[in-house]
């Protein structure tokens, strides 16, 4: 075991993972962030807490991190390369971890001009990679990027993403072998829609025997509506919605909808528990927390194992 | 090439409107080739300005000028003898040619005519795109000879972002892909493995973050 974190003993337990998604308030509602932990507690394993995410200006991941820590929760602190240097970044990292954040997801982070701050400029000190190599010689070497020595190494369980279904697909493979080279521990892909194209992608994954040397946690999202189905199927670039579930959420009447959303999704779950290397699932319920507790159940995968 | 675009004319108007003779100089060099600040772009601004603010009921002398080079101390001397009587000066060079004016001039005020825009090469005929943003320490030997430091929106270093699709970058179908782009190039030239390669973190110290940058050839220095 690298670190202490909560969602590393889940995963080297052998038990499959199940981590969520908390988005922090665009204000000061630290009440929200409570709300919304409530809905995951004892549901899963960690939750991970957005940072500013689709480029739109919230609630600092570390100050809510830091509230959900307090309720109880675990939380998985993201920080993506777009809003700040090493110097700020490396800060953070202390902060988080002096404040008992154990696990953390590093990224480079959506681009401004999706945002509601077009006009600010990207950082992008480091990248997403870069960002994982550091954290790992913080805990490792216990040395700060620049080389001088750091008095209390974070132990940080370190994620990374993958997007197996963005372009060049030959290169999401070996995308993946670089995060892993750089040291992340764990992997949350993007939402899966279409199984068949991620079955390919673990395919070679396994090929690389990626899966033995990092835990892969399968991104999953609900979709509320045929509406919602249509815009990530059209709208939200490197997510692959198949027509083939767009028309099936279309063929059930509105209200009935998001029972659909949820069925997928569950059966979405059932089939990758098959796929070898799936170590976990990550349930992306934006702005749906409040369900994610029946996906779990009804995926099988409560109660949460006691570590 | 520094790339550049002349700015709008109603803002251009605003800067000389307090004077009576002006002095509109040209450069020979960059904006030039992209058709932005040469001898033609000169008295096609000079015959605008003249107009428009004749339209207002005033008039404006305007000398035009076009040097060889306005990044140059020795042809910025070439407009000593058209200074005199003049009450401001307006460049259409980049950033660079403007500042060489102000350093000589120093009782003259200096406007900017264009918008110095980036390093770029010409795609096709009137299309101009960033190569280069002078990081001072090139990768292009190592990315295939394709720049991810200029040319990726999220200055990726070790590869595309989850938003690539079909070859074009998340924010905008004009903009292609840049890791695409070099990982076609490292298919041709049998060069996969490459790839798998980290790219350390930059020491931006040779780009901006060490503060304004000088080259200092002791050989060539007087």
């Amino acid at each position: 075991m690298k670190t202490e974190s909560r969602l590393e003993k889940v995963l080297a337990s052998g038990n499959l993972a199940v981590t969520s998604e908390c988005g922090p308030p665009r204000g000061c509602q630290p009440d929200k962030v409570r709300e919304k932990g409530k809905y995951l507690e004892g549901i899963v394993d960690a939750v991970n807490v957005t940072d500013n995410q689709t480029a739109m200006v919230r609630m600092s991941s570390l100050a809510a991190s830091a509230i959900l820590k307090q309720e109880g929760l675990n939380p998985l602190f993201q920080m993506v390369t777009r809003d700040r240097n090493r110097l700020a970044m490396q800060a953070d990292i202390i902060g988080a971890y002096s404040l008992g954040i154990d696990t953390m997801l590093c990224l480079s982070g959506d681009h401004t001009q999706f945002g509601d701050h077009p006009m600010a400029a990207n950082v992008h000190d480091i990248d997403s990679i870069q960002l994982i190599q550091m954290v790992k010689t913080m805990r490792d070497e216990g040395k700060f990027q620049g080389g001088a020595e750091l008095k209390g190494a974070p132990k940080m369980f370190i994620g990374a993403a993958a997007n197996p279904f963005a372009d060049p697909f030959e290169l999401r493979v070996l995308r993946l072998a670089k995060k892993v080279a750089a040291g992340a521990d764990f992997i949350q892909t993007q939402c899966i829609f279409n199984v068949d194209k991620f079955e390919k992608w673990m395919e070679g994954v396994r090929a690389r025997g990626l899966h033995k040397q990092c835990y892969i946690l399968a991104g999953i999202t609900p979709m509320k509506s045929v509406g919602a189905a249509r815009y990530m199927k059209n709208k939200v670039p490197g997510m692959d919605v198949p027509q083939e579930l767009v028309d099936r959420m279309g063929s059930v009447p509105k209200e009935k909808q998001p029972e659909e959303g949820i069925s997928i999704c569950v059966e979405t779950i059932e089939r990758l528990k098959k796929v070898e290397g799936v170590a976990g699932f990550h349930i992306m319920a934006i702005d749906w927390e409040e369900k994610v507790e029946e996906i779990v159940e009804r995926a099988g995968l409560l109660p949460r194992p006691q570590m | 090439m520094i790339t550049a675009e002349r700015k709008p004319l109603e803002e251009l108007i605003e800067y000389v409107r307090p004077f009576k003779r002006i002095l509109l100089v040209g450069c020979n060099e960059c904006v030039t080739v992209c058709s932005a600040g040469g001898r033609k772009e000169v008295g096609l601004l000079a015959s605008g300005l003249k107009m428009a603010l004749m339209q207002s009921g005033r008039n404006i002398e305007i000398r035009e000028h076009t040097l060889e080079r306005q990044c140059d101390p020795e042809y910025i001397d070439e407009l000593v003898s058209m200074i005199d009587g003049v009450d401001a000066v307006m460049s259409m060079a980049c950033g660079c040619g403007v500042q060489e004016i102000s350093r000589r001039f120093k009782d003259r005020p200096v406007f900017p005519a264009v918008n110095t825009k980036f390093m770029g090469a010409s795609e096709r005929q009137g299309v101009w795109a960033e190569r280069c943003q002078g990081c001072g320490n090139c990768l292009l030997g190592v990315t295939g000879g394709i720049c991810p430091i200029a040319r990726c929106s999220k200055r990726l270093m070790n590869g595309p972002c989850g938003g690539s699709v079909a070859g074009k970058c998340e924010i905008s179908q004009d903009v292609d892909c840049v890791w695409q782009l070099i990982w076609d190039r490292f298919k041709e030239l049998g060069l996969e493995e490459n790839y798998l390669n980290i790219i350390p973190a930059k020491d931006w110290r040779s780009a901006t973050g060490g503060g304004p940058r000088k080259i200092i050839r002791e050989d060539l220095a007087a």
